[in-house]
């Protein structure tokens, strides 16, 4: 009688003992990234920042690990089967190549994708609305309706709209699909011109000149890196540039109605925290930018030869001055 | 430190660059032939064998294909060389180039996801082997294969004649081999073997993406000298073993390499470190033969 009290009392200390080491070892959360530049970076530290507000703090309850695969498949792959190795609690995949290699390797491990822009077509999830698997995220999808809407408020008579697009890039041609169904759905046509790196952009976007009555970029990243090509070309021939991100806002397009990459990383980080605290991945929906800012450049738009009109003006979150 | 994982991933992906290294050393190596269509020839696997295996393809037929496209890709640079006489270089880069746009016609978009689909490995995982050990499995037997008749190929009249044609070609045509020939079969031969690691780093990835052969030439490079580094390439078969080795090595190193926090390493230093490892390899045998040639003039 006295050995079984004593072995339960044994268990109980033993249980006990482990429920402690849980408590108190930290929850490991794996980043992985495909390249670096500045919009996944402010992914980056908006699930960091995010996750911090949730109580989970770096350093306490909480281990980071974050590695770079440099545009490289094959160190996309290694880093992705390291991670799955370490067996952390959960994995942030940034962008569409590093969370395709991530869902091929992890089977049972929580991965949260994040600026991926069609997450159905790059096969990471059944559908939005029930992902199924280990894996959900938030997509960096533009709201393609609310920028046309926008284009037809700033340049109503406009009938050809152009674009600057890489043609190797997943993201950005996705995009150019999809803006080409919805503007055509409103009776106007897109002019499309290719630059397959920023060298060429300067004069792709020379070729839409006589052609297109406003151009619009997307989040494309070959172009934007090369944005001031655009602006100089539509500041030349007239042509407004309007952009489907604030930053570029400030070095010279008209306007954008935008979110921050560092706000997608925020709510990336929510889903993060939630999936730490017990959710199941699988349950959560495909999540979009929630936030969208107006910015708008009155100076880019004089020299463009347009005019913001005031209940624009009024409507703008950010107004940006650059006189250059 | 490594976790089982890891270590598997890692030898996985180096078997893949092992028959990378085998298509480098055909076209560089055996016939001095330096050859960027790599590049271009390793995605190019990836997107035909991803479009045939989307079409509803058997994936061993879809994969036999993509080894075929990458033949063409490389018979194509051989000829931009041998008929049109221009520089080995310059006609690689050229095909190369071409091919990143042949690449994006072929999968229509950029990237062509095949996470859900049927590959060459999907068999394999109802052996009952671990998750992370059938590619490793699959691939050990791919590269066997591929080396085993590589070799025979060597040893092969026209194998003979092909390293013969790379040793010294004015000699080789003098002997009557057509050299122009040898080198279109090596450089297409080289060119298959890249294509057939594309479409095998695809089925196991789960996408063909249009970036994905970024600094395939360099990666096999750095496998083909580490390996001749361990092993020294006396007779075809231990060159041949020589790349595979080196690139199981190299992707040890990067392995290790992103684990080594204590080492301050990260995933950001990996370019520097192969950059300086090929220098290295390249630089080191050199060294060691002139510090034993000035030790033997000394002593006579």
């Amino acid at each position: 009688m006295a050995k079984k009290t004593l072995r339960t009392l044994i268990g109980a200390t033993l249980l006990a003992a482990a429920g402690l080491a849980q408590g108190d070892e930290p929850r490991v959360v794996a980043v992985t990234q495909i390249v670096e530049h500045p919009a996944l970076d402010a992914v980056y530290q908006g699930v960091r920042d995010e996750l911090a507000e949730e109580g989970f703090t770096e350093g306490e309850n909480l281990k980071i690990i974050h590695e770079s695969a440099q545009g490289n498949a094959a160190i996309a792959s290694q880093i992705a089967r390291k991670f799955v190795g370490e067996g952390p609690d959960a994995i942030v995949a940034i962008a569409t190549p590093s969370a395709q290699t991530m869902a091929a390797a992890a089977r049972n491990i929580p991965v949260i994708f994040s600026a991926v822009t069609d997450p159905v077509g790059a096969k990471l999830v059944k559908s939005l609305e029930a992902p199924g698997a280990n894996i959900t995220g938030v997509t960096d999808m533009l709201p393609i309706e609310r920028h046309i809407d926008l284009l037809e408020r700033l340049v109503p008579d406009a009938k050809t709209i152009g674009t600057v697009y890489n043609p190797g890039e997943a993201n950005a041609v996705a995009l150019v699909d999809l803006l080409e169904e919805r503007l055509q759905a409103r009776g106007l046509t897109l002019a499309k011109a290719a630059a397959t790196k920023t060298s060429e952009v300067l004069g792709a976007a020379r070729s839409l000149v006589g052609k297109a009555d406003a151009i619009y970029l997307t989040t494309d990243n070959t172009v934007i890196s090369a944005a001031e090509a655009v602006v100089s070309v539509g500041e030349r021939a007239k042509i407004p540039v309007f952009a489907a991100d604030t930053a570029t806002v400030s070095r010279g397009a008209v306007a954008a109605l935008g979110f921050d990459y560092y706000d997608h990383g925020r709510q990336t980080g929510n889903m993060v925290a939630r999936v730490l605290n017990g959710a199941n991945p699988g349950e959560m929906p495909v999540e979009s930018v929630d936030t969208l800012n107006l910015f708008v450049n009155p100076a880019a738009a004089e020299r463009m030869g347009i005019t913001l009109s005031d209940d624009v003006l009024n409507d703008a979150q950010e107004i940006v001055k650059s006189d250059k | 430190m490594l976790s089982d994982i890891a270590l598997y991933g890692a030898i996985e992906t180096g078997l893949i660059y092992g028959l990378v290294a085998f298509g480098i050393y055909l076209s560089f190596r055996v016939l001095d032939f330096p050859d960027l269509t790599v590049d271009g020839s390793f995605p190019l696997g990836a997107a035909v064998a991803a479009m045939l295996i989307l079409a509803g393809w058997n994936p061993w037929i879809a994969t036999g294909a993509a080894i075929l496209a990458g033949m063409a890709a490389g018979a194509v640079t051989a000829l931009l060389n041998v008929k049109l006489n221009i520089l080995n270089l310059l006609a690689s880069i050229l095909t190369m180039i071409a091919l990143y746009s042949v690449n994006l016609r072929i999968m229509g978009r950029p990237n062509v996801a095949l996470l859900t689909e049927e590959t060459v490995l999907t068999p394999w995982y109802d052996l009952g082997l671990a998750y992370h050990q059938v590619p490793v499995v699959l691939f050990v037997i791919v590269v066997l294969v591929s080396l085993i008749l590589l070799w025979r190929f060597m040893k092969s009249e026209t194998g003979l004649a092909m390293r013969a044609t790379g040793a010294n070609a004015r000699m080789a045509r003098a002997q009557g081999i057509a050299t122009g020939g040898m080198i279109v079969l090596g450089v297409a031969l080289s060119n298959g073997l890249v294509g057939l690691a594309g479409a095998l780093f695809a089925q196991s990835q789960g996408a063909a993406d249009v970036t994905m052969g970024v600094g395939v030439i360099v990666i096999g490079l750095a496998s083909l000298i580490g390996g001749e580094a361990v092993i020294t390439p006396s007779t075809v078969i231990r060159a041949l073993i020589a790349c595979v080795a080196g690139a199981i090595i190299y992707r040890l190193a990067i392995a290790f390499a992103l684990n080594a926090e204590f080492l301050g390493l990260q995933s950001q230093d990996l370019n520097l470190i192969t950059a300086v490892l090929v220098t290295l390899a390249i630089v080191l045998p050199g060294v060691r033969t002139s510090v034993a040639a000035k030790l033997t003039r000394n002593k006579a």
